[in-house]
């Protein structure tokens, strides 16, 4: 390790990796179809509250085991809750509607579903257009 | 058969766990939250920051990882959606498959309905509203709440943050009423 690079970042290649199996679990398990989003948000079927759930089932002790080892997880303020409740509500909008929330839309490119690069671009405008509002905006 | 082991779709009980393991690996390796969105931000900062404080920050600190990460996603959608590709149908339940047909979806094989995503649909009005509108609106959405699907649904409810219950019961109150009501507009039958 240089000495001059203080904030070097060590595990890229193991984040590499875990990303490659994201896109993997996030299209073999089907979170990247429109057609398991829309059944989910239809209320026409449970696979994708499985998923959440059993997900939680695992994430939610090992968080706990590793917060208790000192892992330190930084906590969100709720505040008035204005952004999380208005922010919630106009991201569902856009996943209801494009039937992809980001992590889908970057494994529906490399799945090869073209038009899904200029939904990322328009994401990225939003995201610009909501820092740029930032100021002016309730929290 | 050994090919359809490999391409058929997972259950829950296999795809839950693992993007739970992911997010429990993401933390104990380097104290890393899973959370995809906060990669708009990053490559806000990097692309055009501008004089925004918002984007003022050393994205490279703080999200250099976050984008490595997402790199591999566009590889493992590549794997997962090209290579391992599922060659049936999408097995949603029959009430789906009713629900969808009346809003015009007659083809339910692959990831995404083919008459849908194109760049066709795209040049018009409702393609214009789908893909642009609605990616705007994941976009500024995630950006306001400051996390989305992983980073609240995952990473905050499995770390039992109050503020990620209330905008996961957002988004999917939102993504019913969009899915219900705007969507049945933008289909063309």
């Amino acid at each position: 390790m240089s000495a001059t690079s203080p904030h070097r970042e060590r595990w890229l290649g193991a984040y590499l990796a875990l990303g490659v199996l994201f896109g993997i679990v996030l299209t073999k398990g089907e979170l990247v179809s429109w057609f398991r989003i829309e059944e989910a948000l239809r209320f026409k079927g449970a696979y994708l509250y499985e998923v959440f759930a059993s997900a939680l089932a695992v994430a939610a002790p090992g968080f706990a085991l590793l917060k208790r080892r000192g892992t330190v997880l930084p906590p969100k303020a709720l505040g008035r809750g204005v952004r999380y409740a208005a922010g919630g509500a106009a991201f569902g909008l856009g996943w209801g509607i494009v039937g992809a929330c980001p992590g889908p839309l970057f494994a529906l490119v490399g799945a090869g579903v073209g038009v899904m690069a200029v939904t990322i671009v328009a994401a990225l405008a939003g995201t610009w257009t909501y820092g740029y509002l930032r100021p002016r905006l309730p929290h | 058969m050994m090919t359809d082991l490999w391409h058929r779709s997972w259950p829950w009980y296999v795809t839950g766990p693992l993007v739970g393991l992911i997010a429990v690996s993401l933390l104990a390796i380097g104290s890393k939250q899973l959370g995809v969105s906060s990669n708009l931000r990053h490559l806000c900062a990097m692309l055009a920051p501008g004089k925004v404080s918002y984007f003022g920050y050393d994205w490279r600190r703080e999200g250099l990882w976050n984008l490595v990460f997402i790199l591999g996603v566009v590889v493992g959608g590549f794997v997962g959606g090209v290579l391992l590709a599922n060659p049936h149908p999408v097995a949603i339940t029959p009430a789906a498959v009713t629900s969808l047909a009346k809003l015009g979806i007659r083809d339910f094989s692959g990831l995404v309905p083919h008459e849908l995503f194109t760049w066709h649909m795209l040049l018009t009005p409702r393609g214009l509203i789908m893909f642009v509108g609605g990616g705007f609106l994941i976009g500024f959405g995630t950006a306001y709440a400051g996390g989305c699907t992983s980073g609240h649904g995952i990473t905050g409810l499995a770390g039992l943050q109050l503020a990620s219950l209330v905008t996961v019961i957002a988004f999917f109150a939102a993504g019913a009423a969009a899915s219900f009501v705007v969507l049945p507009l933008l289909v063309p039958r």
